[in-house]
């Protein structure tokens, strides 16, 4: 064959295969999924001699030749559980419905992350999956190659089945064993997309039957004989500790079994999942503050504080941005700004944990299974290897479930109770014990001369931490030649994490809303003005910039067109607005019409470069969530706090986009062989700027703030 | 405790439970159907949506004491086979992103498409508007809907 990728193993053949004859039948071979996504990976531990339960991921291939694989990646919605097994399946050359899915356990002597975050899953994995399929198909054929003895380049396969010059064939399962007893070769040949049969077309959630039916799939489905429901009473507010507390109401409700006080929180435990709920609330607590208890109004004057200060890290300088601001025709400033966000995953947080004296037994929803199951065991002062975690599938992540702290509090109480416990949090457990969406301002300040955008100033201003890795040298880095980008952060008591594409989340909205003011001021179409500052960053060298120019102008060109920007029909308002992140290209073109005086986004238009598509339905489903996600944040999401109090609890008054709220989400994908990357992610960001330049179109006015709905409220055009 | 017999999916149920216990904790807990998911526990989110004969409801808000007259059917029991149009639309849009409402939302229309057998795309969007998404799939779930009040129809 022609134009064959063929691929060498840059790290030995056994850092991520071994393979072995079941004695019920069929083989498996084991890869180390993590290790293999990470080419640069040096294994720390002696390969030669690991042992089956060594690796964290396996495909199964019985004497009728079906395939099974599992799957050690977490699955949150994402799509992970359905896509990698399909790159695997794609290489090895089988029918995809002939494949079995599983999720495989985590292992706890992995040496490399086992992580769902960041989009990063199928980007990382790519190369490595190919791999292992195509290695996996090469012995079969070498296998039967053998049996018939010729040569194996003459053979052929095809959904399973493999074919000599002579029409012979053999299926896979009547290869395994042989295959197994072979050495794993060296080298092996990928297909060219061209060839592909499985990625590039529609495979469906490989969990839909079980989801549709209400089959166990979840963290809170999972049960075990004896096991205690836990609700547990946490401090309510942030910078409190508890001082006494009063059980006795609390013991007498009907199914409570135990009150278990653990630091500054109290656990009740129950034979089912209200009774604990209700012997929670029969509680009676002191608490006292040992910290500050920290307002909004506080925050906001704080943040403000750091925009005006001049103190803060430079994260990135080109030029002389002072000097370009100091000899500009005009100075363009605005300040951007974000409230605390919640995740709301629709499972609350659980965990269960059963601690005994032989083991640590770990079953739930988690993103972070590695790190979660080492601080258990450092919490509870046991080894790792005692601790055995499995993972469920979760309802929704969203950054919440990499934290663990629901699987840290299941440990501590069943190793106080001495029994199998599940702790539940209620809604207003998850919404007010939150790992929150920190607060942030920005402060975009540019400078025109000329007509030209000369000097860029980009100042963030957050709680807790900062924009982190390449960010600060995303777009419009090396497209304004004069370009700052500096931060400064407030240390809060109130816990704050990653939330759905940290920061990029809301620094996408202010970016893309300053673009579109610039525009206007310098009195050029929206779109191509971002599309000329683009060709600045074309030939650029800077290895800092992952973004492509023309990867994004590509992407831009496509949403324009498939939007028909500037063409819209008479009462349709458009905004446009372009992002890269998690290195995935996404523009989007909003459509917002008046009714009743109020602006409703009625349809959004995404053009996508993720490179090479592996799961069209899959990736369309990511990005059409993706986008009413983010639009359903920025129009209403808003968690203030009071004396470190939140302020909503639950969805009566914490607002999330509902269906009859809800744009019509078109999606286009540039076309191209480029590897593939994460969809989880990147549709979220650019939507709340598309909407807010749609917003200001249909009323003409510009919004800052987020959540948009009190201007839009307040803006609202009567008559 | 009280006992109480419940006809769930068309067989009856025998347990003991508070008489205020939401039939949402009884079917998870007691019963082991755990397809009726927890979101809220307010009648806000619509994951826990069961029939009482045949109509929608919220299961985190009725008290088991009311029920032992009722019909009531969950996910597990709206079709024998998993084979109820709904349940088919849902396969072949894809619906599903993480997949913990989905129950809810299959509930709802299926009550919902007993009472307007051809609904209007608004009248879908009204009717599934007390089920949240958080993964958001609602331009999928519109659709299933339309697609399963088609072929019933």
């Amino acid at each position: 064959m022609m134009n064959k990728e063929e691929y060498k193993f840059t790290f030995s053949r056994r850092n991520f295969l071994k393979t072995s004859v079941l004695a019920s039948g069929g083989i498996i071979i084991g890869f180390n999924l993590l290790t293999a996504c990470k080419p640069n990976a040096t294994p720390s531990i002696d390969i030669e001699n690991l042992n089956f339960n060594d690796f964290n991921a396996f495909i199964k291939i019985s004497d009728e030749g079906y395939v099974t694989i599992y799957s050690p990646n977490p699955e949150i919605g994402q799509g992970v559980k359905t896509a990698m097994p399909m790159i695997i399946a794609e290489e090895l050359d089988v029918e995809w419905n002939k494949v079995y899915v599983a999720q495989g356990k985590y292992n706890k002597k992995e040496y490399q992350r086992q992580v769902a975050g960041g989009s990063q899953s199928i980007r990382f994995g790519w190369d490595a999956l190919r791999q292992t399929g195509a290695t996996t198909r090469q012995m079969l054929v070498n296998a039967a190659a053998t049996k018939w003895g010729v040569d194996a380049s003459t053979c052929k396969t095809s959904k399973g089945i493999i074919t000599n010059l002579k029409g012979e064939t053999l299926n896979y399962g009547e290869v395994v064993k042989q295959a197994a007893l072979l050495e794993v070769p060296e080298k092996v040949v990928l297909k060219n997309p061209s060839e592909y049969t499985i990625i590039g077309t529609n495979a469906t959630n490989v969990d839909l039957d079980k989801i549709v039916t209400g089959k166990p799939l979840f963290g809170l489905d999972f049960k075990a004989v004896g096991m205690q429901y836990v609700s547990v009473l946490r401090p309510p507010a942030f910078g409190q500790k508890l001082v006494t507390f009063d059980d006795s109401q609390a013991k007498i409700v009907n199914g409570v079994s135990e009150v278990i006080k653990f630091g500054d929180k109290v656990a009740v435990l129950a034979s089912n999942t209200w009774a604990a709920m209700k012997g929670k609330k029969a509680l009676k607590a002191t608490w006292k503050a040992d910290q500050k208890l920290e307002s909004t109004n506080d925050h906001n004057i704080i943040l403000t504080n750091i925009l005006d200060s001049k103190d803060a890290d430079v994260r990135r300088e080109d030029g002389d941005v002072n000097k370009a601001f100091l000899e500009a025709d005009t100075v363009l400033e605005r300040t951007y700004h974000s409230p605390f966000l919640p995740h709301n995953c629709l499972e609350p947080m659980n965990f269960f944990a059963n601690v005994t004296a032989e083991k640590v037994h770990l079953v739930g929803p988690i993103q972070t299974p590695q790190w979660t199951a080492g601080r258990v065991a450092k919490l509870l002062d046991r080894k790792e290897d005692e601790v055995e975690l499995e993972m469920t599938r979760m309802g929704g992540g969203f950054g919440r479930r990499l934290y663990g702290d629901f699987a840290l509090e299941a440990a501590e109480v069943s190793s106080l109770a001495k029994k199998p416990v599940q702790v539940v949090f209620s809604r207003e457990d998850d919404m007010t014990d939150g790992i929150y969406r920190p607060s942030i301002k920005y402060r975009i300040t540019a400078s025109i001369k000329n007509n030209k955008i000369t000097g860029y100033h980009l100042k963030e201003a957050a709680i807790n931490g900062n924009m982190y890795g390449l960010i600060p040298h995303f777009f419009p880095a090396g497209c304004i030649p004069n370009y700052k980008v500096s931060s400064g952060n407030y240390k809060s008591t109130i816990t704050t994490g990653a939330w759905r594409a940290p920061y990029t989340n809301f620094l996408a909205f202010a970016e893309q809303s300053f673009f579109d003011e610039l525009a206007s001021e310098l009195n050029q179409d929206a779109v191509q003005l971002r599309i000329d500052l683009l060709q600045n960053v074309k030939e650029t060298k800077d290895k800092n910039i992952q973004y492509s120019g023309k990867r994004m102008e590509d992407t831009i060109r496509l949403a324009a067109e498939k939007g028909g920007w500037g063409n819209a029909k008479e009462g349709v308002f458009q905004g446009f607005s372009a992002y890269y992140s998690h290195n995935t290209h996404v523009a989007e073109l909003a459509e917002v019409e008046l009714k009743n005086g109020l602006p409703v986004v009625k349809k959004v238009i995404a053009a996508v470069d993720c490179g090479i598509l592996v799961n069209p339905t899959g990736a369309i489903n990511q990005v059409q969530g993706g986008v009413i996600d983010g639009i359903g944040h920025a129009m209403y999401g808003d968690l203030t706090f009071t004396d470190g109090k939140p302020s909503n609890k639950n969805f009566d008054t914490y607002r999330l986009i509902r269906m009859n709220e809800t744009p019509q989400v078109e999606v286009h994908f540039v076309k191209n062989e480029l590897s593939p990357t994460g969809l989880g992610e990147p549709g979220l960001p650019p939507a709340g700027g598309a909407v807010a330049n749609a917003i200001f179109k249909a009323v003409g006015k510009r919004i800052y703030k987020q959540p948009f709905i009190h201007q839009i409220e307040k803006d609202k055009i009567v008559g | 405790m009280p006992n109480y017999t419940l006809n769930i999916n068309g067989s009856s149920h025998t347990f003991s439970a508070d008489k205020d216990t939401p039939l949402l904790w009884v079917l998870r807990d007691e019963l082991n159907m755990v397809g009726t998911k927890f979101g809220c526990g307010i009648a806000q989110c619509g994951a826990c949506t069961v029939h009482l004969d045949g109509v929608a409801m919220r299961s985190c808000q009725l008290e088991v004491s009311m029920l032992e007259n009722e019909e009531i059917t969950t996910i597990e029991g709206l079709s024998e086979e998993g084979n109820h149009p709904l349940q088919e639309a849902w396969r072949e849009v894809d619906v599903p992103q993480c997949g913990y409402c989905q129950a809810g939302q299959i509930m709802t229309a299926a009550s919902f498409l007993k009472e307007n057998a051809s609904p209007s795309k608004e009248e879908i969007r009204q009717a599934m508007h007390g089920n949240l998404c958080r993964c958001a799939s609602y331009n999928r779930i519109e659709k299933a809907v339309a697609i399963a009040a088609k072929k019933m129809s």
